[in-house]
């Protein structure tokens, strides 16, 4: 053999991963070296522990910033790691050989290509429609994420990152000179499906491989991945070690991209000289179990795959991968309850081959399965599919670390957080005030939410003994040491609590599905400050506002979404978008109220009368709701006059509409007395009643004042039979009695004298006496109240003897407030 | 009912020729280039076949074939592998989305004759699908071969061709069941006669069905499992739709002597939009969820409103399709439920509409006709 053995592969890779265990095996070399960061070289043996499972990443972090991270994601089927465990099965030392992650990680990104290829940033359990758009240069979070690893077979610039076209994908060069139009495809048929067994010389595939590159990187040069220039430098250089230390028996796995510069003879000086005065930082390295899901590309791995449960299956399949495959996506549907035998599976298998042979691939991909699944087992239909694709095609496969591996970055971010806020772990229960006008109290109080959103129950909010303002909480603190465990979990999120945090909110906000958990996540969010999960929450929220139909579970998102509001205010957070998807809301509250209030039975109605009370009070609290307050007024207008919606509700509308000054006292006795004339059944007039002056909201004092209203309320009494009234006296009881006691007896009094004349307004100084008044306005008497009224209110009211209205006018509003406060 | 192999007036123009006459040419010409192995009975082998449904350029490099389906390639390739792997094909989808021109015109390629042909409607016999009986020569002769009258199907089976049976989910339940026999024995008995007739090879079946249609007889378990199922998906893309509204817009205007619209096509945009924003429940701009009404809203509908808004505005306005031309024909497509669908409509109006730039004049059109 004449030098080293390059085995270039792309990352994830089950054609590649056996194929390098094949070459392996045929060359047996006396050293591995693996693209990778030399950090690692220590934790290698771990790869070989039982309890080691695939997917796993290596996960570097700068120490003093747990924030600055990066990930080297291992699954079974990678080629990175069918190397490691043949080298750990025979004792052949292995060695990564990439940059250290001390210096990518030091290293501030710019814009000009020298980006990593393919972040895979503690955020990226996300799918990519969820995460924010790219920030520019300059933004702290972005740019602490640093290089990751392994990128060698580049995609294309999906992210506007290449506008200038200067990075290109080799894949799709490749393909393109293949004559294929798409590369996943062309990739798949000539490396990823191929056995890899039989073919004689097993080291032939990566020979045509390093070839083609070859003259790929000769036509285009480097492709716009100066970043990789110093990669390749330090590569050569440890290569040059193993060479010295283990001869010329060495292999090593790398991307296949990196095979030409590799190969390349350069001097040791020039090498050196590209590696010299690059920044350094402290790291940690360690290993965390992995997620099919987060190797996927959706999740926003850019070296991702598509599919890694299928790849797992190739991998893993000793022969027949694709009845194997369609045999799995049987048992799959038929736990689903859907009926799939045999005869399906056959014809699925067959049309699938066809098809292969009909495209002109060597043997059924992926979307031959999929297109004949779909055609053969799922009736045409795309919602079975979207279930196999979930749990087959990416699969929820989930991996393992021993416990001996070094603590998880999130843990040492909790600790410093500890620190720093001093608040210390005890085992011992106590109580903590926080006032959240100060900056520690609130930071203390913003890590306890986001804890709690990571299911580590440290603190648990109570109501306190002390003022209840929104200023204020209350926790109580309890560390059991099984926290610990679940810190350990939780890292899988991201590695500082708030990225973690923030990762998991919106992960939850995307598996939530009833309105009400969504508005309690987003208050969670506020709570936490987790600012950035808030737009995530809040596009879920829209989402499932705009399809729910239950406009009940609208009407009770709705106050929890204001209170949110006013939250926000207190803690100074953004809240725009909030604002928005509670004005979308209300807006929707408005369009479905009407209909949604008919043909409802006695305690729906009650319940809508609730809901109608807390609406209105949520849409007063909205910001700048001006035009949201009107279209709910209309809305309570066509409930006011539509004659199917129950009493109650056309009441309490009536009212709320009269108390707003949206509908004047004419209008208001108007709706009565059509509510209440001869032709209503008498249980639905008194229902009527019960909701324009029942409950406590001031609607005894509104009849003591308004003559008219009462009036009515008398005539209609008076006018109901002897059996009706037995039957709605219940009823009657029920809106009355919940008057103060005061109110009751001046009722009382003014009904015992009976209703006066049909006038019109509360007082007027030519109308005839009002039972309980003199005849007409005393004006010395009023007028002596007035500099009272001026110094109470402040203010200078009008004098001379145009003060009389006045006087009333104020007098009257007084009562009502007072009544309503 | 059934359609019968000789038509009557050939010799005239006819109205519409039959896919197999009609593209004779291109035919011809994929016969002939097709070096590919052809599966029994297929007068073109697979390639062939889906190159003449999706259209492309032989290797002489003149010959070219129109494209017949427009959309997605994975269609048409299941279809035509389902064909050549023995089982029976159902196209799925609302209407308008080429169901009926696609199972034509693969029957065309694949059999060279698209018209063994069977309509389903609820009254469709079981006769249509199996046999009838010559009643003069039946009571004359007694039951022979000769008194027997074979259906589409039959014929078919007999002759190794493609038969077709339309609206398969309007035809009563049992009379569908009568086709399982046909698609897993491949044999049809004649009792009468003490006989069967054998599917020879070449034969098979194309369905077609309407998958959003009320009032459907729905396939049962056993039949359903004899079809492989391709949907026609409606176009992907709103300029696709909007290309084909306008077209079919203006065949049908065309025929109905309509003045030809002078700056339609900003309305056409605008009932595509509509009705696309309605049907995926979503907003264009992908930022608002909306929910969706119960009428199927398909491209077919699109064109009937775009067409009535023609014939108002021609006939009723300056021939200028405005928006109170199509506010009522979209509302009537829309609210098909007056109760659900209705708040649907006026949600999808405050929430999507009002807001949107240079809608304002459809949205105060919607408003009129919704009230």
């Amino acid at each position: 053999m004449k030098g080293p053995l390059l085995l270039g592969v792309r990352h994830h890779g089950p054609g590649s991963a056996r194929a390098v265990r094949a070459a392996l095996e045929a060359a047996v070399p006396e050293a591995v070296l693996i693209e990778g960061p030399p950090e690692g070289d220590a934790l290698i043996a771990l790869a070989a522990d039982e309890r080691m499972r695939p997917p796993v990443a290596l996960l570097a972090h700068a120490v003093d910033e747990p924030s600055r991270a990066a990930f080297w994601p291992l699954a079974e089927f990678s080629p990175e790691w069918a190397a490691i465990r043949w080298a750990l099965g025979r004792g052949v030392p292995v060695r990564f050989i990439d940059l250290p992650a001390a210096n990518s990680l030091a290293t501030p990104l710019d814009r000009d290509g020298n980006r990593p290829d393919h972040p895979e940033t503690p955020r990226a359990a996300l799918p990519r429609a969820a995460r924010p758009a790219r920030r520019p240069t300059g933004d702290p979070e972005w740019d602490a994420v640093p290089d990751p690893g392994w990128d060698a077979v580049p995609r294309g610039s999906e992210d506007g990152r290449a506008a200038d076209g200067v990075r290109i994908d080799p894949l799709a060069a490749l393909a393109e000179t293949a004559g294929h139009d798409d590369p996943e495809r062309w990739w798949e048929d000539v490396v990823e499906h191929r056995g890899g067994l039989g073919d004689g010389d097993p080291l032939a595939p990566f020979t045509a491989l390093a070839d083609a590159m070859h003259e790929l990187r000769a036509a285009h040069g480097p492709g716009g991945h100066h970043r990789d220039l110093v990669r390749e430098a330090h590569m050569r250089l440890r290569l040059r070690s193993a060479h010295k230390e283990f001869g010329d028996r060495v292999a090593v796995v790398c991307g296949a991209w990196h095979v030409p510069a590799l190969r390349r003879r350069t001097t040791l000086a020039a090498d050196r000289a590209l590696l010299k005065g690059l920044p350094k930082v402290k790291t940690e390295i360690t290993w965390v179990p992995w997620t099919h899901r987060r190797l996927a590309r959706h999740s926003g791995y850019g070296a991702g795959i598509d599919s890694p449960g299928w790849y797992e299956h190739l991998f893993r399949a000793p022969d027949r991968p694709v009845e194997r495959w369609m045999t799995k996506i049987a048992g799959l549907l038929r736990d689903e309850d859907l009926t799939v035998s045999s005869a399906h599976v056959i014809e699925a298998v067959r049309l699938a081959e066809t098809l292969a042979a009909l495209r002109g691939r060597p043997v059924a991909g992926l979307t031959e399965t999929t297109d004949a699944v779909r055609a053969v087992m799922c009736d045409g239909s795309d919602v079975p599919l979207d279930l196999i694709r979930d749990r087959l095609i990416v699969g929820d496969a989930l991996g393992e670390v021993p416990p001996d591996a070094p603590a998880v970055p999130l843990q040492r971010d909790l600790s410093r957080s500890q620190r720093s806020l001093r608040l210390r772990p005890e085992a011992l229960e106590r109580e903590l005030e926080l006032d959240l006008r100060k900056e520690t109290d609130a930071a203390r109080s913003r890590l306890l939410h986001r804890l709690r959103l990571l299911s580590v129950d440290w603190g648990e909010p109570f109501e306190g003994r002390g003022s209840t303002g929104t200023f204020r909480e209350s926790w109580r603190l309890r560390w059991d040491p099984e926290l610990h465990i679940r810190v350990a979990e939780a890292g899988s999120w991201g590695t500082t609590v708030r990225s973690a945090a923030t990762a998991r909110a919106e992960h939850r906000a995307l598996g939530t599905t009833d309105l009400a958990g969504l508005t309690a996540l987003a208050e969670q969010c506020l709570l936490a400050g987790l600012t950035d999960a808030l737009p995530v929450v809040m596009r879920a929220l829209a989402d499932r506002a705009a399809l729910g139909t239950d406009v009940g579970q609208l009407a009770r998102a709705l106050p929890a979404l204001a209170r949110s509001l006013r939250y926000g205010d207190v803690r100074a957070t953004d809240t725009t978008a909030l604002a928005e998807v509670a004005a979308g809301l209300a807006e929707r509250i408005c369009v479905g109220l009407p209909p949604a209030c008919t043909g409802l039975d006695a305690d729906g109605a009650d319940r809508m009368r609730g809901h109608l009370d807390a609406v209105h009070t949520a849409i007063g609290l909205l910001p700048d709701s001006s035009k949201t307050t009107e279209r709910w007024s209309s809305a309570l207008h066509r409930l006011a006059a539509r004659d199917t919606v129950p009493g109650v509700i056309r009441g309490r509308a009536a009212r709320i509409l009269l108390d707003d000054g949206r509908l004047d006292e004419e209008e208001a006795a108007g709706h009565m007395s059509l509510a209440l004339s001869a032709g209503t059944p008498p249980a639905d007039a008194a229902a009527w009643i019960e909701g324009f002056v029942g409950g406590a909201s001031g609607g005894g004092m509104l009849l003591i004042h308004d003559e008219r209203l009462r009036s009515l309320v008398d005539d209609w009494l008076t006018g109901v039979s002897a059996e009706a009234f037995t039957d709605i006296l219940p009823l009657l009881r029920r809106t009355f009695s919940a008057y103060e006691p005061a109110v009751r007896h001046t009722l009382g009094e003014l009904f015992r004298r009976g209703a006066a004349g049909s006038g019109g307004g509360p007082v007027r100084p030519d109308a005839p006496a009002a039972p309980g008044f003199g005849p007409g306005l005393h004006g010395e008497r009023a007028d002596a109240v007035l500099p009272v009224l001026r110094l109470l209110l402040g203010t200078g009211i009008g004098t001379g003897t145009g003060s009389t209205d006045d006087t009333s006018r104020c007098g009257a509003h007084g009562e009502r407030t007072e009544a309503g406060a | 009912m059934t359609a019968s192999k000789t038509s009557v007036g050939t010799g005239a123009e006819v109205l519409r020729p039959h896919a197999e006459d009609a593209f004779a040419d291109e035919l011809r010409a994929l016969a002939q280039a097709d070096d590919r192995p052809r599966p029994a009975g297929w007068l073109l082998s697979p390639w062939a076949v889906s190159t003449y449904l999706l259209g492309g350029l032989l290797p002489d490099g003149t010959t070219v074939i129109t494209p017949k389906y427009v959309g997605p390639r994975r269609i048409v390739e299941v279809a035509v592998t389902t064909l050549a792997t023995d089982r029976a094909l159902l196209l799925l989808g609302v209407p308008g989305t080429a169901k009926t021109w696609v199972s034509e015109h693969l029957a065309a390629a694949v059999s060279g004759d698209s018209t063994l042909l069977v309509q389903g409607t609820a009254g469709t016999p079981e006769e249509a699908i199996r046999y009838g009986w010559n009643y003069a020569r039946l009571l004359a002769h007694g039951p022979s071969r000769e008194a027997l009258v074979p259906s589409p199907v039959m014929r078919a089976m007999s002759e190794g061709m493609t038969a077709r049976v339309e609206e398969l989910t309007r035809i009563p339940a049992d009379v569908q069941d009568s086709l399982i026999t046909i698609l897993s024995e491949k044999s049809l008995p004649v009792p009468e006669l003490g006989q069967e007739v054998q599917a020879v090879r070449g034969f098979n079946l194309i369905a077609t069905a309407n998958d959003r249609d009320r009032g459907v007889n729905d396939l049962s378990g056993a039949l359903r499992r004899r079809f492989n199922t391709v949907v026609l998906p409606l176009p992907a893309t709103p300029e696709a739709e909007v290309d084909i509204v306008s077209r079919r817009v203006g065949q049908i205007g065309r025929s109905l002597d309509l003045p030809p619209a002078p700056e339609g096509l900003e309305e056409i945009r605008r009932v595509v939009t509509v009705f696309r924003e309605l049907r995926d429940g979503v907003s264009a701009d992908g930022r608002t969820r909306i929910k969706t009404p119960s009428g199927t809203l398909s491209t077919a509908e699109a064109i009937s409103v775009v067409t009535g808004g023609l014939a108002l505005a021609a006939h009723f306005g300056d021939g200028v399709l405005r928006p109170a031309d199509v506010a009522a024909g979209i509302l009537g497509a829309v609210v098909r439920d007056p109760a659900s669908d209705r708040v649907v409509w006026q949600e999808y109006l405050e929430t999507v509409v009002r807001e949107r730039d240079g809608w304002q004049d459809f949205y105060r059109a919607c408003r009129e006709v919704s009230v």
